[in-house]
């Protein structure tokens, strides 16, 4: 029995065989359509998720199977004090699979650690997010059809931003991958980051406060929003804000093939008037998510085709 | 200065010297009513100076704990006035229960009946880091 909690518990072979069934999916989906008759997936969703939850649920309906769902921490009986471990030990009895978002960080291992079916950690507060991680994978695959040789710029908040970590540190594993980090001095990537994945993988990557200077280099540009959560003083994410916004013109010297990524939700930081270019990635984004969930659903209930 | 040597218990030796309290706290001594022994700044032709911990009673100790505290201590088990045991404590991988993660948006902050548990993540460095939240554990 597996769960995923942590992106850095799949080997690289385990994530391009993620992807290898998720491409299938895409291309034969009646195929995959009765893969999980019979099982059932439960959503415990302690804080609020529109696109992570309504994902899991499609990505199970799809594969044939059923979903039973607690939308909020304040129907659950967590609202009466019980512990992660006994809501998980209570769920196992009910359902097939778990995926688990919970304000705590390090809740979804709780959970995992007294589950008797594997869980799948669906975000924990600012600390882990897998599946974003494995969405975004998919995303660079399918539209570049590769994961190596390519250069990909992060802009906005890599400070807080645990998306950004977490894909840096996937992509740092595979060979001739360039970061371009583009963010305000107080929102850089921070040096441990850095240090542990860049460095000890011998990444090359440069830092830069130019964002228009850039753009012709990549080949991703995964944009993120500020979060106003993450400060503490208004006036700071106020003046932060609006510091990167992706506009038509930033994108006149940018490379006809770039293709661009959000994990969305998107505030202002890229404009609509972007939405219908070729290059713009982050709706087809949330399709390969709902299809990546599929694939690991399948891989952790040990369903092939 | 004369300590009696035991005949069934442990001898916690190559303390560093000033540590010999907080392992005495650490490992529950106080709450024993066999006779221990705390010997400060002895001679160590190794560390120059060392602490010793002798307790007279056959107890478990909680090897990783002592190892988190300091490494390189060695525990030696005595029966019937023989050396029958040596065992060298180095760095351990993980510890329970020992230190406790500070991060308010860690799980353990609002499951209070949770086990503590850190890895050790730079043997270098000698950083251990929470389970939960990979929290980095303060300095000891």
């Amino acid at each position: 029995m597996r769960s995923l909690i942590d992106i850095q518990e799949l080997s690289t072979d385990e994530i391009n065989e993620l992807i290898a069934v998720a491409s299938d999916i895409i291309d034969n989906p009646k195929k995959y359509s009765e893969v999980c008759h019979g099982k059932k997936l439960a959503t415990m969703f302690f804080e609020p998720s529109t696109r992570t939850r309504l994902s899991f649920e499609s990505a199970m309906y799809e594969l044939g199977g059923n979903v039973i769902s607690v939308s909020s921490a304040e129907s659950s009986s967590a609202a009466k004090g019980e512990s992660v471990a006994d809501t998980a030990r209570t769920l196992s009895c009910y359902a097939d699979i778990i995926a688990m978002r919970h304000p705590k960080e390090g809740a979804p291992l709780v959970a995992s650690m007294h589950a008797s079916v594997p869980v799948i950690n669906a975000g924990d507060g600012g600390h882990n997010h897998p599946t974003q991680t494995l969405t975004d994978l998919l995303t660079i695959f399918r539209e570049k059809g590769r994961l190596d040789n390519m250069t990909i710029g992060f802009c906005g908040d890599l400070k807080f931003g645990r998306t950004v970590h977490s894909l840096i540190s996937a992509m740092s594993r595979y060979s001739g991958v360039k970061f371009v980090l583009i963010s305000p001095e107080e929102l850089k990537l921070p040096s441990y980051v850095k240090r542990d994945i860049l460095r000890k993988n011998g990444c090359e990557y440069k830092q830069t406060t130019d964002f228009e200077g850039v753009i012709p280099e990549l080949d991703i540009l995964y944009m993120t929003r500020v979060q106003r959560e993450r400060f503490f003083n208004e006036e700071d994410y106020l003046r932060l804000k609006d510091r990167y916004i992706l506009t038509p013109d930033k994108l006149e010297n940018a490379k006809p093939d770039l293709r661009i990524l959000h994990p969305l939700p998107r505030v202002n930081e890229i404009s609509v008037a972007i939405d219908n270019d070729p290059r713009a990635c982050y709706f087809k984004q949330v399709y390969y998510g709902k299809i990546i969930r599929m694939s690991l659903i399948m891989k952790l209930l040990g369903l092939e085709v | 200065m004369h300590i009696d040597s035991i005949k069934n218990g442990i001898v916690i030796d190559h303390i560093t010297a000033g540590k010999g309290m907080q392992i005495y706290k650490l490992l529950g001594l106080d709450k024993l009513d066999c006779s221990i022994a705390i010997i400060k700044n002895v001679h160590s032709r190794k560390l120059g100076k060392k602490d010793i911990i002798k307790v007279d009673s056959d107890i478990s100790v909680d090897i990783a704990a002592l190892g988190y505290i300091d490494p390189g201590v060695t525990v030696n088990i005595i029966k019937d006035g023989a050396l029958v045991d040596k065992k060298n404590i180095s760095l351990p991988e993980r510890i329970e229960n020992v230190i406790f993660c500070k991060n308010p948006r860690c799980i353990t902050s609002t499951e209070q009946e949770l086990t503590h548990i850190f890895r050790l993540t730079d043997k270098e460095s000698k950083t251990y880091r929470c389970i939960y939240c990979e929290t980095k554990a303060e300095t000891k």
